[in-house]
């Protein structure tokens, strides 16, 4: 089967656009295509006539300090992602997340921005990007000065759209992205401030598919002893990558014991709705070890705090 | 509109035509044929096709080439050349490589692949040196990755840990699994480029039966190839006109083929031939010992599995093959599907052949069971489930036939039996088997899967009607659909033992799913029966196995040979029979071992080479000398706090100090700690050999060239295991020779002699055997024309060091090649080997000419909240006789502790009433080097009587005791357990808190 036809590299988000409004259609755009170039080949996905690369789109391939975020463009390699020192200081656990992915031949080739697009309720970097309550920038060919095509990239940003990354997925495998008319440019974090710390962990099997039963990524800021504030996601904790929203409200406020632990755990599982998949795990396994994987998870995020300072701590 | 494609490959520019849908893998492999860059799955799985790009490793399969516009690409050809670049401050050893090269040319007259590419390449990067000189490359398909990757690490890291060597390799599969050699290699050639000094050698002993050559640390002959991109697998090959094919396929498990029509796709531009069952020329159906699997179903005839063949496509290009079977229309009447072999043998199921679904009912009869479980004070029965496994060699199945202007046809593809192919294709298609060459070509693993024919028929058919070359390629998903498996069993064991621990009586059922066809599923399900009682002297013995066929893809050879199976089954019943009765289980292995002496459960006496008792003590000893414990403590549960966990991701050292930290300061929320560890026991036996009356013949020959060298020759299959350095070192033995005056030609029905089918762990035996004795009778030859020719007596003749002397005179072996000539002699000698005779199971006689003995010891740890397993030791002591080839036989025994804990945790091939779900490489898992344990080799050396110097087979046994050893080890750290493989953390957890709930 002829999977593509047609291959096209925009160097900016202009031509990128461009190519969105003129290029022969059925069209998909392409990061890594680790997942995409295998549901193509294995007939997941009907062949299309226009694959445009993002992988040289200079807007998206940036990790760079804008104000008081952290940008990450979406066509970075999670290797890049995992390894570079704004990451490793501003979103630690994302570093932990990406670093998890494949081996180096496959993460050098795979984007963040493709783990997200994908939609997966337990993609690794997704789940850490929810704990670190980033927003995706977004642009679409509806937006006017793409459509002009030769909007110079400035002006072009302000056409952007910014989504909270929760917002962005509507069920297992689908996101609010137009495909084919939108692009997701790049993930916004704010940077870290003294005493804020995040981490990611996960609990695979070594059978059949290759995706974690359960993953975990948990980011708080800690002051005089007491969580300040805290993000906890989970994935699959339901159709779309979970954020444990209600465990949050629990230890907001609170010191990290025993107890106040043992009440997120509670409200977690209240609120999760672990499901069984097929020859993965089933929903009862799930809960009984997101105990241990959200108890690690929070207390490394807990220790990190605490002994963190505005320093780089590695590199 | 076009694009063109710019790229540096190697350092060479090169611009091309942008194609639709290729790959960079397909650019390097097909425009630029640079097929050093492999292909394993074309699903980012395996990283066989890794290469750089600008610096970085990256997976080339998934890689639009399109991409890689304006970049820079080094493939594992390009390596030396990167490295002599780079590394100007190496010349000297340069020269040395050089001088070493003329020498080489000066003295071959017919360069043997790995000198032709030695002579023919610039300096080796010391990577590619050392993953040769550690033994790191066996089938050698994956080594291109693995060196890439590798390379791309050292460019950074130029010091890495074990640790972070494993991090970077963590996907990169290598299915013979010599991770541990692999990742000495590595720490090696870091070395050598941080100190420049050469690479160091690896530190593997002698045997202690070593002789000149044999017995010794030898490089293979075919390394260097296999390091340096140079070596040819199949698909690496191109004809000229060469078309390519398509099987189609049913897909279905089980039904009637109603209707057929193939117009559509006769009509697509650029397909050449479609042919159906209809076009068959002779025999329709093919198959190792019963022929009854169809070269393709036709119309009104049976589907038995998805795999099935229902017509057959070539056309110009693949992609135009791919869409003419898309575009073949089949109809079928579907059937009822016969899932697994207990229902196959249910009252009222369909019959999927003429003769039923019985293939074969095994018995296995000594003693009186009724007198034996009366004798014994326990008695204990289980049942125990083992799954379909598959071989996931890293390259799939490749044929190409050749029509020759005679009316020949060559066949080239990886196959375990030439001979057997030869015959196969000759019954098909009507001709004398001297039509057909079999032209065997560098196998990429074989493990057993590639003996049955796959493609090798199919393009025969389409080369001799559309008269032209023809490829027949299978992708991962076409090879894991059709090739035969592992039997999956139900078996059941009951055994009784006195107190003292004397086992008295053993008793097994056995049933086997050898699927939709035969294959050598009788004589497989055959040794998991006469095995099913393990290595003991147990008086009474009744063993039952059904082999039945299914509507699952076939089952057949794969390495342990039924054994695997049922070593799982009875050693598991072991451990619970050593609880039962209170009795160590290392001893209660003592009590019973076979020893010389025993009578084996088919009546065959044991006269000689029984070390089974002493892999037992050494592993034992090993156990205590590794972990600090007594015996009676290794099997023990032991709780270790997590701080102590060895993480094996990169950040590891920070991780662990995090972790510290953290259980200082919240003992509280930590909780209990829930990581337990625990060592775990089995023993094994296996044959060597065909055994069961077979006669078990290996033919070589060898011959003396005018230059000097040697050439040693057997259609015996090379599939990575390492027999081509064990006939080079035994005819280097023979004729007191370095091994590098002696090539190895392998795998070529017009070129050398019958070696038989290389399974059953006996080619080192027979082949090695008939290397020894086709060596000694040339030398024989020579010595009786040099004594006429001096008029001394033979016994003055003397072989040393390269040199003949008679009497005063001294002659290279180049003089001795003249000398023979010249009195009308042709230096060169045949010897057919026929192994010793056995006898068939049922008579009493011996069964088997010998037999291997192995014992595991692993550690496992175990979480006691999440399931999870991991291995953290394995100790292996084997008895081979005598380690012919230490180097190739540490490569064996990881390889093996590797395939057997795939066996245990990672690896499981799922069906779906009769579908495959297991379709992909992502969904069937095979071990990475990050599960690798700490594996210790012990070498126990019992020799045999009729083998070569006393070595006997070792390619199955070291791998079969390692699942029972891991499951024993799980059992004794946490109480569960695990009778059905594989492992399953999610079970193990829920028997955890299920019983802590109570
Ligand atoms: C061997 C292997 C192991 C893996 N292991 C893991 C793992 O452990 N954890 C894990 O989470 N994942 C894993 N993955 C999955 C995969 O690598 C990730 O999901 C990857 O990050 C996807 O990125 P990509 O750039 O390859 O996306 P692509 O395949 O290129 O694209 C994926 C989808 O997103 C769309 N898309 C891509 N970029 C954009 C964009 N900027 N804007 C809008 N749409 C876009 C594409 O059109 C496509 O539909 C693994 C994959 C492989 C092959
Ligand atoms: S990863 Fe590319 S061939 Fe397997
Ligand atoms: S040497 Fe690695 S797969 Fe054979």
């Amino acid at each position: 089967m002829t999977l593509w036809q047609q291959y096209i590299k925009p160097k900016t988000l202009a031509e990128a656009m461009d190519a969105f409004a003129t290029a022969p259609r059925p069209l998909l755009p392409i990061a890594g295509g680790t997942d995409l170039l295998l549901d193509l080949e294995q007939g997941r996905h009907s062949p299309v006539q226009t694959l445009v690369d993002v992988t040289a789109v200079a807007e998206m391939t940036l990790i760079e300090i804008r104000d008081d975020q952290l940008f990450i463009g979406a066509a970075v390699s999670v290797n890049r992602v995992a390894l570079d020192p704004l990451t490793v200081r501003h979103a630690e656990a994302l570093t932990e997340a990406c670093d998890l992915i494949a081996g180096p031949q496959v993460r050098n080739v795979a984007t963040l921005g493709g783990n997200v697009a994908h939609a997966l309720p337990a993609a690794d970097g997704t789940i850490a990007l929810l704990a670190l309550d980033s927003y995706a920038e977004i642009v679409g060919i509806d937006d006017p000065m793409a459509i002009l095509g030769n909007g110079d990239s400035a002006k072009l940003h302000r056409f952007h759209r910014l989504l909270p990354l929760k917002d962005l997925f509507l069920g297992p495998g689908k996101s609010s992205i137009k495909h084919g008319e939108e692009l997701i440019v790049g993930f916004q974090i704010s940077l870290s401030k003294p005493h804020q710390a995040s981490c990611f962990k996960r609990i695979m099997r070594p059978q059949g598919v290759a995706l974690p039963i359960l993953n975990c990524s948990v980011w708080l800021e800690r002051e005089n002893g007491l969580i300040k504030d805290i993000r906890i996601a989970v994935g699959p904790g339901g159709g779309t990558p979970f954020r444990a929203t209600q465990a949050e409200d629990v230890l907001r406020g609170r010191s990290l014991t025993k107890s106040t632990f043992e009440s997120a755990l509670d409200a977690l599982l209240a609120q999760a709705q672990f499901r069984t998949s097929a020859r993965r795990a089933g929903a009862d396994y799930r809960r009984h070890i997101v105990s241990g994987l959200f108890r690690d998870v929070i207390e490394s995020a807990w220790m990190r705090a605490e002994g963190k300072t505005t320093e780089t701590r590695r590199h | 509109m076009t694009n063109q494609i710019s790229l540096t490959v190697n350092g060479i520019q090169h611009t091309l035509e942008a194609r639709a849908n290729e790959t960079l893998s397909d650019l390097l492999r097909y425009r630029l044929r640079l097929t050093g860059t492999k292909i394993g799955c074309d699903e980012a799985e395996c990283g066989a096709c890794t290469v750089l790009v600008d610096g970085e490793p990256v997976v080339s399969c998934i890689y639009p080439a399109e991409r890689a516009e304006g970049k820079t690409v080094v493939t594992i050809e390009g390596l030396g050349n990167e490295f002599t670049a780079k590394h100007a401050k190496n010349a000297k050893e340069l020269e040395k490589k050089e001088e070493r090269r003329k020498n080489l040319s000066d003295t071959s007259i017919k360069l043997s692949a790995s000198l032709r590419a030695l002579s023919g390449l610039n300096a080796l990067h010391p990577l590619q040196e050392a993953f040769v000189e550690h033994g790191a490359v066996q089938c050698g398909f994956c080594i291109p990755g693995q060196i890439m990757t590798a390379y791309a690490l050292l460019e950074r890291n130029p010091n890495p840990t074990r640790d972070e060597v494993r991090f970077a390799l963590k996907d990169t599969l290598c299915r013979c699994a010599g991770y541990p050699t692999i990742e000495n290699a590595i720490l090696a050639a870091a070395e050598s480029l941080r100190t420049g000094e050469p690479v160091r050698k690896p530190n593997i002993p002698d045997s202690i039966h070593v002789h000149q050559s044999v017995g010794h640390t030898h490089r293979r002959p075919d390394g260097i190839e296999k390091v340096n991109g140079q070596a040819i697998y199949t698909d690496d090959l191109v004809f000229d006109n060469m078309l390519f094919a398509k099987v189609k396929r049913a897909m279905i498990p089980h039904g009637f083929l109603k209707r057929l029509d193939v117009s559509k796709a006769k009509e697509l531009k650029g397909v050449v031939a479609i042919l159906t069952a209809e076009d068959i020329p002779a025999e329709r159906n093919h198959g190792l010992i019963v022929y009854d699997w169809p070269v393709m179903v036709g119309v009104g005839e049976r589907v038995r599995y998805v795999g099935d063949a229902i017509a057959l496509v070539a056309a110009e290009t693949l992609e135009i093959a791919n869409q003419a079977s898309a575009l073949i229309e089949a109809e079928f009447d579907l059937q009822p599907v016969i899932t697994n072999p207990v229902m196959a043998r249910e009252d009222g199921v369909p019959q999927i052949h003429e003769k039923g679904n019985l293939l074969k009912h095994i018995k296995v009869r000594k003693g009186d069971m009724e007198k034996g479980f009366a004798e014994s004070d326990v008695i204990l029965e289980h049942t125990f489930h083992t799954p379909t496994y598959d071989h996931a060699f890293i390259e799939p199945e490749c044929s190409i036939g050749v029509p020759l202007p005679d009316g020949r046809m060559e066949i080239y593809c990886g196959s375990q039996i030439p001979y057997q192919d030869r015959t196969q294709v000759a019954r098909v298609m009507g001709w004398d088997e001297s039509r057909v060459r079999v032209v065997g070509q560098l196998m990429g693993g074989g493990f057993g899967g590639k003996e049955d024919v796959m493609g090798q028929i199919h393009v025969a058919m389409l080369a001799d009607v559309t008269k032209r070359p023809v490829k027949l390629l299978f992708d991962r998903h076409e090879s894991l659909l059709v090739h035969p498996k592992r039997h999956a069993t139900q078996i059941r064991i009951k055994i009784g033992a006195k107190k003292d621990g004397r086992i008295m009586a053993s008793e097994s059922e056995l049933y086997g799913d050898t699927g939709a066809y035969a294959s050598l599923g009788e004589k497989v399900m055959t040794r998991a029966t006469t095995h099913s009682a393990g290595p003991y002297d147990v008086p009474n013995v009744r063993a039952d196995c059904y082999a039945m066929y299914t509507n699952n893809p076939p089952a057949g050879a794969f390495r342990g040979f039924g054994v695997t199976q049922s070593a799982f089954a009875v050693e598991s019943m072991m451990d619970m029979l050593a609880e039962k009765l209170n009795i160590e289980p290392v001893e209660l292995r003592r009590i019973n071992a076979l020893h010389v002496g025993s009578i084996t459960n088919t009546g065959q006496e044991l006269r000689e080479s029984v070390g089974l008792m002493e892999c037992i003590d050494k592993v034992s000893s090993a156990m205590c000398q590794v972990s600090g414990l007594s015996e009676k403590d290794l099997f023990k549960p032991r709780v270790v706090s997590d701080v102590d966990e060895v993480d094996l991701t990169a950040k590891h050292a920070k991780r662990k100090e995090e972790r510290r930290k953290n259980l200082s300061g919240l003992r509280g929320l930590s909780g209990s700690n829930y990581l337990v560890r625990a060592w775990g026991f089995a023993a094994a036996y296996k044959n060597t050999g065909l055994g069961g009356g077979a006669p078990d013949i290996s033919n070589a020959e060898v011959e003396l060239y005018d230059n000097g060298m040697f050439e040693v020759r057997s259609s015996s299959a090379e599939m990575g295991q390492g027999l081509v350095t064990v006939m080079r070192l035994t005819v280097a033995e023979e004729m007191s020779v370095p091994p590098e005056q002696v090539n190895v030609l392998v795998m070529d029905t017009d070129l050398t002699p019958n070696g038989g089918p290389t399974t059953a762990s006996r080619q080192t035996f027979v082949t090695g055997n008939a290397s020894r004795y086709a060596a000694k009778t040339l030398r024989d030859a020579i010595t009786a024309t040099l004594a006429e020719k001096y008029d001394v007596k033979p016994e003055q003749i003397r072989f040393e060091n390269g040199i003949v002397h008679a009497n005063g005179h001294s002659m290279t072996y180049a003089e001795v090649a003249k000398e023979m000539k010249a009195m009308g002699q042709h230096p060169r000698a045949l010897y057919e080997y026929e192994a010793p005779k056995t006898q068939p199971l049922g008579t009493g006689g011996d069964m088997h000419f010998a037999f291997s003995f192995g014992v595991q010891a692993a550690e496992v740890e175990v979480n006691k909240l999440t399931g999870e397993v991991r291995v953290l030791r394995v100790i292996s002591a084997n008895d081979v006789g005598m380690a012919v080839n230490p180097l190739g036989l540490q490569g064996q025994v990881e390889g093996g502790v590797m395939m057997g804990l795939g066996n245990a945790i990672t690896e499981e091939f799922l069906m779906d009433n009769g579908y495959v779900v297991s379709d992909r490489l992502a969904r069937y898992r095979i071990p990475g080097i990050m599960l690798t344990p700490e594996i210790t080799s012990i070498i126990v050396e019992h020799p045999t009587a009729a083998g070569p110097y006393g070595a006997k087979g070792v390619g199955e046994i070291c791998s079969i005791p390692t699942t029972p050893a891991i499951t024993n080890a799980i059992y004794n750290a946490v109480g569960v357990r695990v009778d059905k493989l594989p492992v399953d953390q999610e079970s193990i957890a829920r028997e955890i808190w299920e019983r802590e709930e109570k």
